[in-house]
């Protein structure tokens, strides 16, 4: 009986944790599905084309590919140097008694949803790029900004992880040599990290593009592509949440499937990426 | 200006930039916080908590219909998605260890993690809502489940392979099956852990949005049967900050604030319990 019992515990976990590989496989193959009559009517022009016109039944993604990628880079340009600078003060700098208060508060921040800092961008930041940089307010430079104060947090907190891991042995090694705190982030914790530090970094970067609450709000979901940042524009998430209730023909769908796909394709290569060439490392130490 | 004198005022440029850049990173946060707290309590009353949505300009409206709602989701998501996730996470640390099965399943769920959730919600809409014809709060629970997965699954294989492995041989010696072994024992040793891992799953799909705006959708009114579109906090808050009512919109700050204070709890109490646990 007991071991009727053992057989049958362990080959439901293992079916269940099979399972999940196969729900990841569904999730493409259905993706891939619905997105063939999208794929079969425009092809490859689908991503070059710049026009987006639902009342024609033509569907161009570039405007909303070039929205994430502009506004995501924006983010990391915005957020790269802050949370760097945190990091630094938060393992180097601050006080014993303040490091941990104020580590704590930022991981804690990392857990509010997005939609409230979507919110709080709508009624609070768009009014100052309004009045700032004229225009509505509501644009590519606004989703940027709320994106990077989104993903501040996440960033600040594992690159003080990452540098966290430097042995304190070489750090004071460097001090009794007479090296300044900023000799020694330059020269040994940096180095020392730098895997850990740049995976974050792009782990961040694949969740920023794929991050949709936050900039919905703020964006205006505008297909067109302007060099003038202070303009409405649109991203591959805002577009999705703005027109998936909306789409009333079959055409319709199917190109907001296929933008899902290529959502979905390249946060999951941004992420492998910053998982395989730069965190792998750490998981095995740890 | 000696080498020395040039490395020190380096340094100390270098220190400053990098406390302002702290100052500037953290007074963003805490303005969000602040915002979300005074603008948060200004709305609270009771009768959001008794009266249901209501159009704009009524004065009896409140959020019953969308805690209620939430509430379901969310508890019908940690149904399904907690034990299937602390299965699955047993079958890695205990069973597939560091097989090459383990490791992908491993990184697959990574990745997930991180995957963005509004794709999600458009699988669950072409797998579930499509079929069916139209929204359901069942579709919102099953997209939550597949976000609240890997979470519990990480989690789970992390803490179990925290139990030392003395602990398990030890249970072997007496002549215990492994089932028993990993039920009796290992669940036991790895309970504060595994309870964290739960708490700050379903904190993370309690926050989430994107998936649910066409699973679930929204009502305006309570609906406690899951086959049809159901209200959430998430949604109803990005409803109604958009419109054009002030009144919606001092709702929208109500749910903003409830929720977040939720889900900053569950966050607190998972970091006690592993403190707790670190403690002895």
């Amino acid at each position: 009986m007991g071991l009727i019992i053992d057989k049958f515990f362990a080959h439901t976990t293992k079916i269940i944790a099979i399972s999940i590989l196969l729900l990841v496989a569904w999730i493409f193959t259905v993706l891939f599905q619905h997105s063939m009559e999208s794929i079969q009517a425009f092809g490859f022009d689908f991503i070059t084309e710049t026009k987006w016109a639902p009342n024609l039944e033509k569907f161009g993604a570039l405007p909303a590919i070039y929205g994430s990628v502009v506004s995501t880079f924006l983010a990391m340009v915005l957020a790269v140097p802050l949370a760097i600078g945190v990091a630094i003060f938060l393992s180097e700098l601050a006080p014993q008694k303040l490091k941990s208060p104020v580590g704590v508060s930022i991981e804690l921040l990392a857990a509010i949803p997005s939609v409230i800092y979507g919110m709080w961008g709508l009624f609070y930041f768009v009014p100052i790029i309004r009045d700032t940089f004229g225009g509505i307010g509501i644009s590519m430079l606004t989703a940027g900004i709320v994106l990077s104060i989104m993903i501040l947090p996440f960033m600040a907190a594992v690159t003080r992880d990452a540098m966290n891991t430097t042995p304190d042995i070489l750090k004071e090694s460097a001090y009794a040599l007479g090296g300044t705190k900023w000799d020694v982030i330059k020269d040994i914790v940096i180095p020392y990290a730098k895997a850990g530090i740049i995976g974050s970094f792009i782990l961040a970067l694949g969740r920023a593009i794929g991050e949709t609450m936050a900039v919905t709000f703020v964006m205006g979901n505008v297909h067109k592509i302007s060099t003038d940042l202070t303009a409405p524009a649109t991203s591959i998430p805002v577009t999705l949440a703005n027109e998936f209730t909306e789409a009333d023909t079959d055409l319709y769908y199917s190109s907001l499937f296929e933008l899902s796909l290529l959502l979905l394709v390249i946060s999951f290569t941004i992420i492998s990426i910053a998982k395989f060439y730069f965190l792998r490392r750490k998981r095995n130490m740890s | 200006m000696t080498h020395t004198q040039k490395r020190i005022i380096t340094n100390n440029i270098v220190m400053i930039l990098s406390t302002l850049s702290a100052v500037i990173g953290i007074g963003f946060l805490f303005w969000i916080l602040g915002v979300l707290v005074m603008n948060g309590v200004d709305a609270l009353s009771m009768t959001i908590f008794m009266e249901e949505g209501a159009p704009p300009g009524y004065e009896e409206s409140g959020l019953k219909h969308a805690l209620i709602g939430q509430l379901i989701i969310v508890s019908v998501a940690t149904l399904f998605g907690v034990p299937l996730g602390i299965l699955a996470g047993t079958y890695l640390s205990e069973y597939g260890q560091k097989s090459k099965l383990a490791e992908t399943i491993r990184d697959i769920s990574d990745i997930m993690m991180s995957a963005p959730s509004i794709v999600i919600g458009a699988f669950v809409y072409a797998i579930v809502v499509v079929p069916m014809g139209h929204f359901s709060g069942w579709a919102g629970s099953i997209a939550l489940t597949i976000i609240m997965l890997p979470i519990i699954l990480r989690t789970t294989d992390d803490m179990l392979q925290l139990v030392p492995s003395t602990l398990r041989e030890a249970a072997f010696a007496l002549g215990a099956p492994k089932y028993k072994v990993i039920t009796q024992v290992v669940y036991r040793g790895a309970k504060a852990g595994i309870l964290t891992g739960i708490l700050l799953g379903v904190a993370r799909v309690a926050g989430e949005t994107a998936p649910l705006l066409f699973t679930s959708f929204n009502d305006n009114f309570l609906n406690t049967d899951m086959m049809e579109p159901m209200a959430s906090l998430t949604v109803t808050m990005y409803n109604y900050a958009t419109s054009p009512y002030e009144d919606w919109q001092r709702l929208g700050w109500a749910a903003a604030f409830i929720l977040s204070m939720f889900i900053l709890s569950l966050n607190i109490i998972g970091r006690l319990l592993i403190m707790k646990r670190k403690g002895k």
